[in-house]
């Protein structure tokens, strides 16, 4: 059936001029700079580029064997876990509630949706407006009482503002989607369970929620690759990877070594591993997570 | 308005190009990296160097912090589209000297400009910091500044200390800081920016003792640190003890802690002389003093070392585009820019010349604070624990540092610690970038 009206191009080029601009796009912008990577990343070079020498593995095996990448490792998985389960749990829970709304539901939700449309550097700098020890409205409130509100150098309180950062920024997306999905179920399945006597959380845990896993999935990828490529606005902005190394993520740590110390080779090894990790992790998510995922 | 203004010139540059030889201006793009006052008399000196003749145009664009600003000029470089002019940390100083096919000796652009470059003219302290080994003066020293202390006068009145004293040794910064902040006259009473650049390095030079190996890396690249000798230990040990109760307050690597000084959060302050600017528009009543020094060191106070940056120039322009440089160069030498740069900005004049001007004009007698760090790095001659720091990558050092000394106050480890891992990592990362 599908296959008899699957629309056919007659001109055997139509096809690939279509998706020219896409694929040069990818071209540009992915295969490019990757391959350049992977050139930088068997080099030894000064910054300026004025003498350059071919050390083979050599790069791969001192960031590998540096203390400090397997610490930075440590502070990504915890760092992407949080900002994940914080950014989807709190999404969730407010796209449940909107839901709810009768009157003015547009409002609530436009409301809601503003935060994504602030840039990464600058939800940055209204926490850390916020939350500066030195001239933070609410450190300030915080200090008077007499907690010892400082992140520049608890690392515990300066990874708990850097998440608050990066999950605020995403609930508004996850809200979106949530909002969608919970369109899409049929409202009859949940009236039907609430004549039965189903309870509002049994509804939600047996009906909405695995009735949701499709978005719910599509999310968890998203906002992984999320909390690993796009907080490194905030995290430049609010803490700068310190104290010492206590929020410096793998990707933040590229940039330091590459831009901040000029060792070209040991961040370009970096950018390397860190593009196997994530063709590794979104295959993995997709081969083994995708089968439990129930679609309707 | 201002497009339809540069087209017009352009087609009048063609239109006589032909017939009247260099009429077009040459633009000297200045890459620079001074926020808040420094950054306005930027503004202004380009603008006063364009009104005062015709030829070139100097378009000065703010890159943002120090570290930003070299990153941008080494990233043009590298796509061949590097500024004519780059201002560059004292931090960075190392990284510039080791690309020499990357840059144009200063000493040889100004030669080429109309009147002869003469080294003696300018400050030798600091001339001697941006120079090679053999004497040739790679970089122009657009602003020089050493550190100094600033103190809050009304906070002191009210902590009962004499308000026209600051505290001139170590021992006694702590003893006030302690009364500020058990009087309560203020919250904290100490804060300090770049525990590197100050308590580090010229530490070192202001006691007299040994940064690093190589006369810190003035003789040769080869440096090993020596930071984490008794008196270093000392000092940091007494930061970290009175960070426990807020005495001390951290307020980030640079210069961020000056929010808690001008908010009168803190009491005194360390920070470079460049911070004046700041300072005096936060309308606060502020007094300052000398960089305190440890009593017990047998030479101090021995001399500080020249911070703040210079301007570099990129090799491969053309002479057209050197000439404006030299052109921009010598004006920024003139005495009356250079008594104003320093009178506005709280950096050190850079020739000696503009230096005896302000001194004759009765200026540091109504404003003491300013001749401070002249005195404090022309005072002696220097030794070689006081000639200047310099590593080919000192700002990764100074990050691994700042990661070590963050550690320690926060209590995870003591000074002796931090210290031993910041030399420990340090040397590591100095032989990495040497190539050994």
């Amino acid at each position: 059936m599908a296959s008899s009206t699957r629309v056919t191009f007659p001109n055997k080029f139509l096809p690939y001029l279509l998706l020219a601009p896409q694929l040069a796009i990818t071209a540009i912008f992915f295969y490019w700079p990757a391959s350049q990577a992977i050139q930088q990343s068997v080099l030894r070079e000064d910054p300026f580029g004025l003498s350059t020498q071919f050390v083979g593995l050599g790069n791969f095996k001192r960031v590998l064997n540096d203390p400090n990448y397997l610490n930075s490792l440590q502070v990504t998985v915890i760092f992407s876990i949080a900002t994940a389960l914080i950014a989807m749990a709190f999404a969730l829970l407010l796209a449940v509630m909107a839901d709810k709304v009768i009157r003015g539901k547009g409002v609530y939700r436009t409301l809601l949706i503003w935060p994504y449309a602030v840039a990464p550097a600058i939800a940055g700098m209204l926490w850390l407006f916020l939350f500066n020890p030195s001239m933070g409205t609410l450190a300030y409130l915080l200090r008077s009482t007499g907690y010892n509100w400082d992140p520049l150098l608890n690392s515990d309180q300066a990874m708990l503002l850097v998440v608050a950062a990066a999950s605020w920024k995403q609930i508004s997306y996850n809200f979106l989607f949530f909002v969608a999905g919970l369109q899409a179920i049929p409202k009859s399945l949940i009236e039907a369970a609430a004549i039965d006597g189903a309870g509002e959380m049994k509804r939600f845990w047996t009906i909405v929620f695995p009735l949701l896993a499709p978005t719910t999935f599509f999310l968890l990828v998203v906002n992984t690759v999320y909390a690993f490529f796009d907080t490194f606005g905030i995290i430049h902005a609010v803490t700068g990877g310190g104290p010492g190394k206590a929020t410096e993520t793998l990707v933040y740590k590229v940039y330091n070594d590459g831009f901040v110390n000029l060792i070209l080779g040991d961040s370009a090894a970096q950018s390397v591993i860190l593009m196997v990790i994530v063709i590794a992790m979104t295959a993995v998510q997709f081969r083994y997570v995708e089968r439990k995922v129930h679609y309707g | 308005m201002t497009v339809h203004g540069t087209k017009l010139t352009v087609a009048l540059g063609i239109l006589l190009a032909s017939s009247t030889a260099s009429f077009a201006v040459t633009e000297i793009s200045w890459w620079h990296a001074m926020p808040g006052a420094n950054g306005e008399v930027v503004q202004e000196l380009t603008k006063e160097f364009n009104e005062s003749q015709s030829e070139y145009k100097v378009v000065p664009v703010f890159k943002g912090t120090y570290p930003e600003a070299l990153n941008a000029g080494i990233a043009a470089f590298r796509a061949k589209q590097a500024p004519d002019i780059l201002q560059v940390f004292d931090a960075g100083t190392g990284v510039m000297m080791g690309a020499e096919g990357a840059i144009k000796p200063v000493a040889d652009i100004l030669s080429m400009g109309e009147t002869k470059f003469d080294k003696s003219l300018y400050l030798p302290g600091i001339v001697s910091y941006y120079s090679k080994p053999d004497g040739t003066m790679l970089s122009f020293p657009y602003n020089s500044s050493s550190p100094i202390l600033y103190y809050n006068k009304d906070i002191f009145k009210k902590a009962g200390l004499d308000e026209n004293t600051p505290p001139k040794t170590w021992p006694e910064v702590w003893e006030a800081a302690k009364k500020i902040k058990t009087s309560g006259a203020a919250n904290c009473g100490y804060t300090t920016a770049w525990l590197t650049w100050i308590h580090t390095e010229n530490y070192a030079a202001w006691n007299d003792i040994t940064w690093g190996s190589n006369e810190n890396g003035i003789g040769g690249v080869d440096v090993e640190l020596k930071i984490n000798s008794p008196l270093f230990v000392k000092h940091f040990q007494e930061l970290a003890d009175l960070a426990k109760d807020g005495t001390f307050r951290y307020g980030g690597r640079t210069s961020e802690a000056k929010q808690l000084f001008t908010s009168g959060e803190c009491g005194i302050y360390n920070d470079s002389s460049g911070g004046l600017g700041d300072i005096i528009k936060s309308g606060m009543n502020y007094g300052t003093g000398q960089l305190p020094y440890e009593p017990e060191a047998k030479n101090a106070p021995q001399n500080t070392i020249p911070g703040g940056a210079s301007l570099w120039v990129f090799a491969g322009k053309s002479d057209e585009q050197y000439k404006g440089v030299a052109a921009f160069f010598n004006f920024l030498s003139k005495t009356e820019i250079q008594s104003k740069l320093h009178q506005v900005s709280g950096y050190l004049p850079v020739t000696l010349a503009a230096y005896e001007a302000t001194k004759k004009s009765g200026f540091y007698e109504k404003n003491p604070a300013r001749e401070i760090p002249i005195k404090q790095m022309m005072g002696k001659a220097p030794t070689e624990n006081s000639k200047g720091v310099r590593l080919v990558n000192l700002p990764q050092v100074r990050d691994i540092q700042n990661e070590e000394y963050e550690n320690m106050l926060a209590g995870k480890q003591t000074a002796q610690q931090a210290l031993d891992n910041a030399v420990e990592r340090g040397n590591a990362a100095i032989k990495q970038a040497i190539g050994q």
